[in-house]
């Protein structure tokens, strides 16, 4: 939202994207430290980190790289439900290789594997984004097709088996260590800095946004919108056959079952709770990794205070619910007004509309 | 004495992020009574119907309803205390039938279940109330945008309105459709119902409209009887001045100019694209500015398309700059120089959630693609540079551009094109619904540029402004281009008008 005339800098930060996603983050992790008091301690043991924030970042690395690709697909006003797929196929196809392979532990053996699933994730990208730009179908079905016969590929590939792997290098990937911090946080991070400048140290960024925002008008300036989509799925299955490979190398291991099984599901509310709108059009890489922290924290703090686990969903979905309603401009207009007629009768409400929806 | 006022606003005020839109704006309406709202883009027109119609909250000020002291929350309450409105862009559900837009919310039931026959029947009683011949169970969105325009105004007027208000509605409509949306105006008029009427055809509103009320920058100017107040004056009371723009064009005289001759820069050669345009002929030259006249329908924005591979043609030749070119996209025409305002400013030009300087940027940006952006600073110098050269408003950059109003919206799709320095532009209705100082500044530009040795194809219902600005005319009725008329200083509104009306040059 503009604010050009002499907003104060108080104003401006509460009107940025990322205010509410960061306040959420941060009042969960606070509330926290009501049940475990050493909650946001980090302490250096053996030359590795740890601490339940470090422990948020590192398993919160394959989500936040999962939803940064179907950040970028959402905001062509698309979506992306073959990601969690993707994810079983990618680990699946490295776990095989390196299992079947004389060298498990060898640099060249993890390697190749990590090509052939990056490899794998370029041509499932390549359908759906063909399958979306160029033959037209809806993006919902499009990936859909490949959301429910890729599970099925997955167990083609490890033929219903879990395929355990012992591969040091390999392990490195999701469970290991590099300056202290767990490699997949390094990694993830990686990720998103390179995706943070591929999208706005180009104009890559702007014409995504504008291609989501209104596909008629880009059309008419010359934009070359097809080829934008497919590239989005393409990135988005990238993500997530790199989500893949730290998910199967953090346990050593491929399961084809349920490797990411409804991830897609996590990352989609990861990015709206970023700010970024289903509809297309402005998107946050900032948000969306708020949006994924949240998830991570929520699912953390359920293990750590201890809810039983038939109640987890519901728990998670009351806050997600919650969260949704406190980012709701609507919601806090009409929150705001009530609280001014409490007080003060007939006073008219002040809700100015924002640029920022929340998709529900 | 007069009667009460029906609506009564006092003081009301509406502020946007870094804009007033409405400063303490008194407003009355009586029953009875055909009232037009008057002022330039950004006066505050469009926020004062939202606010009317509990689309946007007001923040201060008194709205009475009937002397009763209200306070309009929502669209809804708005409906339910009497207040209908039909918007310039019509707000309606396309792919649902007509009898299903007419009684959307409020379907007739039987045992709880809508009854269907019932709707069909009632919807049909009420189009042929205002004499429209038309099946209510086809989609909404097979008729012309006219229709569907009639079709608001229907439901508008069915949810038994007390305050019908009525933005921009003839800004679509040819006009025997005007003449007939008049009579259902005046039979509700006499009926007692208060309509508030929104137009920039000052000839409309003399027309039709008892008293009118002018807003300028978002302030009250002043209410007057129309017939106290000639057009002259109400224009200078509408932009706060004399018409300087106007004239500096001569008055609304045409200028005096001598076509180009040269070679052209665009030749088609029987053009064509099937059920939208019959084949024709056209030659471009540089520094030329070619108007297309006709009525609403009648294939000018299809002819403009497919020079602009909007859309594909399927017969004819199309030659750029003596090489003969097929034009597969907008892409390939804009690398050859061409560029195209669409008529839907916001459907098919600007992208609304993002700012003045991304949309005015954007198809210079589209041209290089996305790895070789424009650095920030260029970006600024584009957007600042065309923000003072067309006095767009409010002039902040980072604005999101749907918050502009109208005029200003068409300045950027303007300012959008011209950082692409193109060598044919091509405008289709680049001044409809928007105000009179806006407009004189945009054909200003455009006799500008084209003495700059840019050629212009330029599209507008307006018989008076093609004729202003064009050196010669094509003339185009029933999707065929049936005439093309040199302006030579004695061609009259008339004698286009026959052209339409008889399709052939008298």
């Amino acid at each position: 939202m503009s604010t050009a005339t002499a907003a104060s800098p108080v104003k401006a930060v509460t009107r940025s994207r990322l205010f509410w996603p960061a306040v959420v983050l941060a009042v969960l992790l606070v509330a926290n430290l009501a049940f475990t008091p050493d909650f946001l301690a980090v302490r250096l043991q053996g030359g590795h980190l740890y601490g339940s924030l470090i422990d948020i970042l590192h398993f919160g690395a394959p989500l936040i790289l999962v939803s940064l690709g179907m950040t970028l697909v959402i905001a062509t006003g698309g979506i992306d439900l073959s990601v969690g797929s993707t994810v079983a196929i990618s680990g699946a196809l490295a776990c095989l290789h390196i299992s079947e392979s004389t060298d498990p532990g060898g640099l060249a053996t993890v390697l190749t594997a990590v090509g052939i699933a990056l490899g794998t994730a370029l041509v499932l990208g390549a359908v759906n984004g063909l399958l979306v730009a160029k033959a037209g179908v809806q993006p919902i079905i499009a990936t859909l097709i490949l959301m429910v016969a890729g599970r099925g590929v997955a167990q083609l590939i490890t033929d219903g088996q879990i395929i355990t792997v012992t591969s040091d290098p390999y392990k490195l990937i999701g469970g290991g260590y590099w300056l202290t911090m767990p490699f997949a946080i390094l990694l993830s991070a990686l990720v998103v800095v390179a995706t943070v400048l591929l999208t706005r140290s180009t104009a890559l960024g702007l014409l995504l946004e504008s291609v989501g925002g209104n596909p008629v008008a880009s059309r008419l300036v010359g934009i070359r919108a097809m080829r934008l989509v497919a590239l989005v799925y393409v990135f988005s299955a990238l993500c997530a056959a790199l989500a893949g490979l730290m998910v199967s190398s953090n346990v050593s291991a491929a399961d084809g079952n349920n490797a990411g099984l409804w991830i897609e599901l996590d990352a989609i509310l990861a990015v709206v709770l970023g700010g970024t709108s289903l509809n297309g059009g402005r998107f946050s890489i900032g948000g969306t990794v708020l949006g994924a922290l949240i998830i991570q924290t929520l699912s953390t703090t359920v293990y750590t205070i201890g809810i039983p686990p038939e109640t987890t969903l519901v728990f998670k979905a009351f806050v997600v619910i919650t969260v949704c309603l406190i980012q709701s401009p609507v919601f806090r207009a009409k929150l705001a007004a009530r609280g001014a007629r409490t007080r003060r009768t007939a006073r008219p409400h002040a809700a100015a509309p924002t640029n920022r929806e929340v998709g529900a | 004495m007069r009667q009460q006022p029906v609506l009564e606003v006092r003081g009301i005020r509406k502020e946007f992020p870094g804009v007033v839109a409405l400063d303490g704006v008194d407003f009355r309406l009586f029953p009875g009574e055909v009232h037009a709202l008057m002022g330039e883009n950004g006066a505050g027109k469009s926020t004062l119907i939202k606010v009317l119609t509990g689309v946007h909250p007001s923040d201060g000020g008194e709205v009475e309803l009937a002397g009763e002291p209200v306070r309009i929350a929502g669209p809804l309450q708005a409906q339910r205390a009497g207040i209908s409105t039909v918007y310039q862009e019509v707000n309606l559900c396309p792919n649902l039938s007509v009898a299903e837009n007419i009684f959307i919310g409020r379907e007739p039931r039987r045992f709880g279940l809508i009854d269907w026959a019932a709707m069909r029947r009632r919807a049909a009683e009420r189009v042929r109330g205002i004499d429209l011949d038309i099946d209510v169970s086809a989609p909404l969105n097979s008729y012309s945008i006219a229709v569907q325009q009639l079709v608001a105004i229907v439901r508008a007027v069915d949810v038994s309105a007390k305050v019908l208000i009525l933005d921009e509605p003839t800004s679509s409509l040819d006009r025997d459709e005007v003449r007939q949306l008049f009579a259902v105006m005046r039979r509700l008029r006499d009926q007692g119902v208060a309509i508030l009427f929104v137009s920039h055809f000052l000839d409309q509103v003399y027309e039709i409209c008892d008293r009118m009320t002018v807003l300028r920058n978002g302030r009250l100017e002043g209410e007057y009887l129309t017939g106290e107040l000639n057009q002259v004056e109400l224009v200078s009371r509408m932009i706060g001045a004399e018409l300087a723009g106007l004239d500096q064009l001569g008055g609304g005289k045409r200028r005096e100019r001598t076509a180009p001759t040269g070679k052209a820069f665009l030749q088609a050669d029987r053009l064509t694209r099937r059920g939208a345009v019959e084949p024709y002929d056209l030659d471009i030259r540089p520094g030329e500015v070619i108007g297309l006249a006709g009525l609403l329908g009648s294939g000018r924005t299809e002819a403009a398309r497919l020079l602009f591979g909007a859309d594909q043609s399927d017969g004819g030749t199309l030659r750029i700059e003596g090489a003969v070119t097929a034009l597969r996209s907008p892409r390939d025409a804009i690398a050859h120089g061409i560029a195209f305002c669409s008529e839907n400013r916001k459907t098919e030009g600007l992208v609304g959630e993002l700012t003045v300087r991304e949309n005015i940027v954007l198809a210079l940006q589209a041209s290089r693609g996305w790895t070789r952006p424009l650095s920030r600073t260029a970006q600024d110098a584009y957007a600042l540079r065309w923000i003072r050269a067309l006095d767009i408003r409010p002039g902040h950059p980072e604005a999101l551009v749907r918050n502009l109003s109208g005029g200003n919206q068409q300045k950027v799709l303007l300012a959008r094109w011209l950082i692409t320095d193109p060598k044919l532009l091509i405008l289709d209705e680049p001044t409809r619904g928007i105000d009179i100082g806006a407009k004189a500044e945009i054909q200003k530009l455009v006799a500008n540029l084209a003495e700059d040795g840019m050629a212009v194809l330029f599209i507008s219902a307006e018989l008076e402004e093609v004729l202003r600005l064009s050196h010669r005319i094509g003339v185009l009725r029933d999707h065929r281009m049936v005439a093309q008329l040199d302006n030579d200083g004695e061609l009259t509104p008339e004698r286009v008008l026959a052209t339409i009306a008889s399709g052939a040059d008298q």
